[in-house]
């Protein structure tokens, strides 16, 4: 094209009169335009039926607009009060925590409140459902303060008035906090009483157990796949099939197997205690633990980790193998040295794409993991709908999507996600 | 197989499915299992009887009522037009203002004899917006083939891993184990509360439940511990004494009743808040037809939970399909209620956040 | 890798101590499944063998679990709801995905790995993440608990498998055979229908294939976003498994693994069929 239009003799007219160049930029541009044309209808409706909910949950882990709403003159107020003088807030402050209780009451929004503020400092749910049903009943010419304090010690306690002003903000870091066990407090950071520390650990267990199936299936998944892609192409397309099954069945279908095989009076130990392997009262703990989580998952992810693996060694030449060989290498030495090196690409995607799946599984985990198999999804949805803590779970949810995000980027630069193939 | 064919299939298949749809739908949320097909057979079928243009939908989702009320509200979007909640859920729901304030008076049925709805259902009217349903008790079963020649007496032997070794199954969250593990440990039934209010005591309930923490399998649906007693999976194991008589009387398991320290719990109705004024009348309709005299009592020829009415109480005859006596299945006959536990529904109302983050960081250890 | 006549001892113990081996980790595979099989047809409520069933007494084997799964209506309306959102969130997918995936595999895409990426998200990012954000976000909108708000949230989890399989058809596709049809004189809609799309089908046919199954087996969204109304077959199931786990659960499983097998075949077939219909094209 630009030998054309460096001729000396002016630029090429295309067939209506139109230098070649700007005609074939139209058209250019027209292809792109009817490219994204084509693609802005599902661009749309994904950036609605997912990309937006994902960012609402990131809004949620910090959104924390319902102490400034509940008890808006109380947040004003307590702007002038310095909280490192040791003294409680003046009158002003406890005369518009009256008005604001009041209201909230009325409107029964002050226990809502009460367990938010429990989040980060024990005690205020009961101390705001407490305060709401007297708050009523207050007398309206006599000095504030004495009367909350009336109701309860904790309304003379600077902590509790530091723990409102500190929460006053619109958007907070503590529910991040929260999800890796810290506490923003008064004099900053701090980490959370022992007692209550659980989700750093809970991190680590989800990371230590997805990598110990990732592990399981790439011990069980590479012999399979070995044999299937040196086989004659009619006998591993039939051994394909023994892979391919438990990929399209149905995965609670399979999470049920894993429940009767596994139990105390399950197929596998009943199995066991006939032939005399075990004892009756010997039965193997297997389920409701994180060994059933263990094996169940492996059984789910294994052909996650067979069908990359089968792809990458079948592109390997056996003439490498052969070549070695024959050059006087033992059968060891020739697979450790030239066909395994080969093989290592589809160990890195299978094992991050097992890992990225294991990593946030709920429904496996729920029934046969008891309370040591569980994983950080489960706490997601306790928190979703038992605990009522939703800011919580969405930074746990934030948190292990950019978990999730880093291994796919990894992912990205080792597979390619145009590579991704199915079935 | 081309795409034409199916796509032509998908659409007839959607259209006849959506053409099933044309009375008016009521969702009536409960627990599922058991309890769920005894107002099934008591309530629904004798309403959809007297109003045969309703249909009312199951939902199970009494357990997460809360959280999914919670959502309904925020999207102004109610789809459930009454709810089967646990009393504590009720007050909580009443706190929050997603629940309707019921005037029992006007609202409910009155006794055959006149008496009023709320002197009738007394002292369980324990929230404004809470209609009291039945009142049942956890409770713990155990395996009589498994525990030898001693069976156990009292809710400690639950403690006693020597005696009675094997998994015992007990509810994932604190409410009534924490009252148990101090009783067991030596507190005496009317300072449970005052100590669990402190640190120290919380400490000392949850230092007790730490004896038996590897022997425990915890459960989050009232039908697991009959499910793990039926396969032999627990030696013992806390429910709802209702889904216990199920498994012993209807499906003959070997399985008895453990009535010591049963703590009585009250579950019943509410109507969400901001419902379309249509379907709150139609919901304030079922809640009067479905809590008058009869029904409650019908209720207990399934399920054998006490009905909340006090008029109810001598219509209370034999199960449906059994046709053995109920009462001595109940909660609230005397020789089962000999030593019982009253649950405070106000200090957990107040504690529970509290006590809920802690129970779960326990478990997490 | 047949063993050679040559073969020494030891290269003999390794050939069939890895076949052993391959063998027990085919049936660690196969093995959960197929013992289901047989539990369904228990005549007893219980999740093991019987001695009746071991001694293959015909008294110990009965079709009453499959019959509770026909009958009951705990069974059949989810079953009914699974066949009513299934379909449809196909549909969108199909529908939104194929017209996707023919722009994107267009020479001159301006994002478009970005594009791909955001595209492709909805595969990647866990279950529980998708399901907590789609809770919050259609609590917002009213779209929490109806029959669209499954409808749509299944329809974006299974755009990525009709994104993958329609592009992957694509990148083999020829296209001097459109510049043909159009040289002939076809308008670019008679040249789809006429030209690209029967090439295409198996794709979009295998990619539909793909976005059903993960509908219908969908089960942490819909527990989410749905209520009563929209449970699903995975949901009731689940249910079963967490709550009372009744043998009519394995009766299920079983058909559920018969009509994985009636899809695994078709894709083979479907598979087949586009290679052969690719051998033909020119070039």
């Amino acid at each position: 094209m630009t030998s054309a239009t460096d001729d000396a003799t002016g630029p090429v007219l295309a067939a209506d009169g139109t230098p070649l160049k700007r005609s074939l930029n139209r058209a250019l541009r027209r292809q792109k335009l009817r490219a994204l044309m084509l693609v802005a209808p599902l661009l749309l409706f994904i950036l609605i039926t997912f990309i937006l909910p994902i960012g609402d949950m990131l809004f949620r882990s910090v959104e924390n607009q319902i102490v400034s709403e509940t008890l808006p003159r109380t947040v004003v107020a307590l702007e002038d009060w310095d909280e490192t003088t040791g003294e409680l807030p003046d009158e002003a402050v406890f005369a518009a925590f009256h008005e604001d209780m009041v209201i909230a009451a009325d409107q029964k929004l002050h226990t809502r409140l009460g367990s938010r503020l429990n989040y980060e400092v024990s005690g205020m749910s009961s101390l705001f459902r407490k305060t709401g049903r007297r708050v009523d009943r207050m007398d309206t010419d006599q000095p504030f303060r004495d009367q909350f304090i009336d109701v309860d010690k904790d309304w003379g306690d600077v902590e509790t008035w530091s723990a409102i002003k500190l929460f006053s903000p619109e958007y907070t870091p503590g529910y991040f906090l929260n999800s890796v066990d810290r506490t923003l407090t008064p004099d900053g950071i701090e980490k959370r009483p022992e007692d209550q520390r659980i989700y750093v650990s809970l991190f680590w267990r989800t990371m230590v157990l997805s990598f110990t199936i990732t592990f399981s299936c790439l011990l069980l998944g590479y012999p399979v796949a070995f044999l299937l892609s040196n086989l004659p192409l009619r006998s591993s397309n039939l051994l394909m099939i023994l892979v391919l099954l438990p990929f399209w069945t149905s995965l609670l279908v399979r999470t049920s197997a894993w429940k009767v095989l596994l139990q105390d009076q399950g197929v596998i130990n009943n199995t066991l205690v006939a032939i005399g392997i075990l004892s009756d009262d010997g039965r193997l703990a297997l389920i409701n633990n994180a060994t059933g989580t263990i094996i169940a998952m492996t059984h789910i992810l294994l052909p996650f980790m067979i069908l990359p693996l089968f792809s990458v060694m079948k592109t390997i030449p056996p003439s490498y193998v052969r070549a070695a060989k024959s050059l006087g290498a033992t059968d060891w030495t020739a697979f450790w040295r030239v066909y395994f090196p080969q093989t290592v690409p589809g160990i890195g995607a299978g094992a991050i794409l097992v890992f990225i799946l294991a990593i946030g599984y709920y429904i496996t985990p729920e029934l046969v993991g008891g309370t040591s198999g569980i994983f950080i999804s489960n706490r997601i949805a306790y928190h979703i709908s038992s605990s009522l803590n939703w800011g919580l779970a969405a930074a746990l949810g934030s948190t292990l999507l950019a978990l999730v995000l880093v291994l796919y980027w990894l992912y990205d630069k080792i597979v390619g996600i145009d590579n991704v193939k199915l079935g | 197989m081309t795409l034409k064919k199916i796509m032509i299939g998908t659409a007839s298949c959607v259209a006849l499915t959506a053409g099933a749809a044309s009375a008016t739908d009521m969702t009536i949320v409960s627990w599922g299992g058991a309890y769920s097909a005894s107002q099934q057979a008591a309530y629904h079928d004798p309403y959809m009887e007297a109003n045969p243009d309703v249909n009312i939908i199951n939902d199970e989702s009494s357990a997460e009522a809360v959280a999914k009320l919670r959502a309904m509200n925020e999207a102004g979007n109610i789809t459930w037009d009454v709810v089967d909640v646990v009393a504590s859920d009720a007050i909580r729901l009443c706190d929050e203002g997603l629940a309707l304030e019921i005037d029992a008076d006007t609202q409910l049925a009155p006794a055959p004899d006149g008496t009023s709805a709320s002197e009738d259902f007394g002292d369980l009217l324990v929230s404004d917006c809470f209609i009291p349903q039945i009142v049942y008790s956890t409770t713990f079963g155990y395996r009589t083939d498994m525990v030898g020649d001693t069976p156990p007496t009292t809710v400690c032997d639950v403690f006693d891993t020597e005696t009675y070794p094997g998994k015992r199954s007990l509810e994932k969250r604190p409410i009534n184990n924490l009252e148990w593990a101090l009783l067991c440990d030596g507190v005496a039934k009317e300072d449970v509360y005052d100590v669990l209010e402190t640190e120290e005591g919380q400490a000392q309930a949850f230092a007790k439940l730490d004896t038996i923490k590897d022997d425990v399998i915890w459960w989050s649906a009232g039908a697991e511990t009959p499910q793990l007693l039926a396969d032999g999976e627990v030696v013992m194991g806390s429910t709802y004494n209702g889904r216990l008589f199920a498994l012993i009387e209807e499906q003959k398991q070997p399985v008895a009743m453990l009535w010591d320290a049963q703590v009585f719990d009250l579950d019943g109705w509410i109507i969400p808040a901001g419902l379309p004024e249509d379907r709150q009348q139609a919901a304030l309709d079922y809640i009067y037809f479905a809590t008058d005299t009869q029904r409650l009592a019908d209720q207990a020829k399934y399920i054998s939970y006490g009905p909340a009415r006090a008029s109810s109480a001598p219509l209370v005859g034999q199960h449906a399909e059994l046709g053995i006596d109920m009462a001595p299945h109940m909660p609230t006959d005397p020789e089962n209620a000999k030593n019982t536990f009253l649950y405070n529904y106000e200090w957990w109302a107040d504690y529970r956040d509290d006590l809920d983050a802690k129970f779960q960081a326990w478990l997490a250890q | 890798m047949a063993l050679p006549s040559y073969a020494s001892t030891g290269q003999r113990i390794w050939y069939y101590g890895f076949r052993t081996i391959c063998a027990l980790i085919f049936l660690f595979l196969i093995g959960p499944i197929l013992i289901i099989i047989p539990l369904s047809f228990n005549a007893q409520d219980f999740f093991t063998f019987t001695p009746e069933m071991l001694r293959l007494d015909p008294a110990g084997y009965s079709l009453k679990h499959y019959e509770d799964f026909f009958t009951n209506p705990d069974w059949q309306r989810p079953l009914r709801n699974s066949f009513m959102i299934a379909p449809m969130a196909t549909l969108l997918s199909v529908g939104f995905g194929t017209l996707a995936a023919i722009g994107l595999s267009q020479s001159h895409v301006p994002f478009r790995g970005a594009i791909m990426a955001i595209l492709i998200s909805p595969m990647i990012v866990p279950l529980i993440i998708s399901a907590a954000g789609m809770f919050f976000f259609y609590s917002r909108i009213g779209l929490q608990g109806t029959y669209w708000g499954v409808v749509l949230a299944h329809a974006a989890l299974g755009i990525p498998f009709v994104i993958i399989t329609v592009t992957a058809t694509l990148v083999g596709f020829d296209k001097s055979l459109t510049r043909a049809a159009a040289n002939l004189g076809a308008g670019p809609v008679r040249t789809f229908f006429k030209v690209q799309m029967p090439l295409i089908l198996p794709g979009v046919i295998s990619g539909g294939l793909f976005a059903f199954i993960t509908s219908f087996d969908e089960v942490v969204v819909v527990l989410f976003v749905g209520s009563a109304g929209q449970k699903t077959l995975p949901w009731q199931m689940f249910t079963g498994l967490r709550e009372q786990i009744s043998p009519t659960i394995l009766a299920v499983a079983t058909i559920l693994v018969a009509i994985s097998v009636l899809l695994l075949t078709t894709l083979e077939l479907l598979r087949r069929r586009s290679e052969r219909l690719r051998g033909m094209s020119p070039g």
